[in-house]
């Protein structure tokens, strides 16, 4: 394959000229092709000017003393048969270039190359797993933070219920009792009203009201026998208390001897208890921001 | 002129027609493509040269590729299909390269 493969290489137009001339003439003029192949150098190889139907396109080569065009192979199976290889050539390259474009191409590799495509894959393979593990790890991490912030969030919630009520700044609902104190005789005391009250805390009263007056930790009961107020508002007889609570354990605890009941009954007053599944503490009292106090970090 | 429409109508034909390669000559056809250019681009240097001869050109193109095609294929026979198609694709390149500086000296004087 070294050398013989190059088509139009020097050496070769020379053996080629000889056989020619004598069958070659009547098929050479094709008229359609005249400047097309100027063929300057092989008319001086062997020929007479035998037939002059070419010379027109001889003029045009420039060469007016050898007119006849001998070796030329001008036939039709020639220019048929280059015509065809090219025709092929073309074909074959188009297709060629199809099939690099897709994934067809892949069917024909060779095993080596396969082997290499394979590992590229497996490489890339291995990447993008570890690209996957990240981001799965990193969703993990996401939705654990999201979710433990929801828990705090719900817990942080909950608590902030659970104060508004204790500090009475929300209305609360729930079972519990109502609870009605007469004083006719205006003689019970501030202790009686703060006696009632703890008892009630201690019972497990969680809010109450007293005449509309919601009790909250800072509550005070202030004022003389007649005349009480608590946290400043006067509030008369008969003294209705609305509290939230196990509502037996309330009526037990303001029951015992030595009790609630037993010290108002005591002071000329009468004490009226009704338990209820569901009562409403709806008075409310401001939210005191401390003044002095701050929290210990 | 020839060569060129045949060139022109092969790849419309290849386009439009789309053939699916057959599994035993996908691995030729790429050096068969080369090999049969290189005879391509050698007679349109011979032309230039004013040497163009046809029947030599249409052997050239035919034992090229078929050389081609040969070597490439023992080369697969012999487990080093891989390395030899590149290396013919390499000589043949080089001989590309050799007709094509012809040529252009031819064309541009140069």
């Amino acid at each position: 394959m070294t050398e013989d493969p190059r088509p139009g290489a020097t050496p070769d137009p020379a053996p080629d000229a000889t056989p020619d001339p004598t069958p070659d003439p009547p098929p050479d003029p094709t008229p359609g092709r005249p400047a097309d192949e100027p063929a300057p150098v092989e008319p001086a190889a062997a020929e007479p000017g035998t037939t002059e139907p070419a010379s027109a396109e001889r003029a045009a080569a420039g060469e007016e003393g050898a007119p006849a065009r001998p070796r030329r192979r001008r036939d039709p199976v020639a220019a048929a048969l280059i015509g065809v290889l090219t025709l092929l050539l073309g074909f074959a390259f188009a297709v060629q270039v199809r099939v690099t474009d897709t994934d067809q191409a892949l069917t024909g590799a060779r095993e080596e190359d396969l082997v290499r495509i394979l590992d590229e894959l497996e490489a890339e393979e291995q990447r993008l797993r570890g690209q996957l593990a990240d981001q799965r790890s990193a969703l993990r991490d996401l939705n654990d933070t999201d979710s433990r912030a929801d828990a705090a969030l719900e817990e942080a919630r909950q608590r902030a219920d659970a104060l508004a009520i204790l500090n009475g700044t929300v209305a609360a609902e729930g079972p519990g009792l109502l609870m009605t104190v007469r004083d006719p005789e205006g003689e019970v005391r501030v202790a009686d009203l703060l006696g009632a009250i703890q008892e009630l805390r201690g019972a497990g009263a969680e809010t109450m009201q007293v005449d509309g007056v919601r009790i909250g930790v800072t509550s005070a009961v202030t004022g003389s026998p007649g005349s009480l107020s608590i946290d400043g508002e006067e509030i008369t007889s008969p003294y209705e208390f609305v509290v939230i609570g196990s509502p037996q354990d309330l009526e037990t605890a303001l029951n015992i001897p030595g009790g609630v009941v037993d010290s108002v009954s005591r002071r000329g007053g009468t004490v009226v208890i009704a338990q209820s599944q569901r009562v409403l503490v709806d008075a409310l009292r401001p939210l005191e921001t401390p003044q002095y106090a701050e929290p210990d970090e | 002129m020839i060569p060129v429409l045949g060139l022109v109508v092969g790849v419309v034909l290849g386009l439009v027609f789309d053939p699916t390669v057959p599994l035993w000559l996908q691995p030729y056809l790429p050096i068969a493509v080369v090999a049969a250019l290189d005879a391509v681009f050698g007679g349109a240097r011979a032309r230039l040269d004013g040497v163009f001869d046809a029947k030599v050109f249409v052997i050239s193109f035919v034992s090229n590729v078929v050389v081609a095609g040969l070597i490439v294929f023992l080369g697969d026979q012999l487990g080093v299909g891989a390395q030899l198609s590149t290396a013919v694709v390499v000589v043949l390149g080089i001989r590309i390269f050799g007709n094509a500086a012809a040529i252009r000296r031819h064309v541009f004087r140069a």
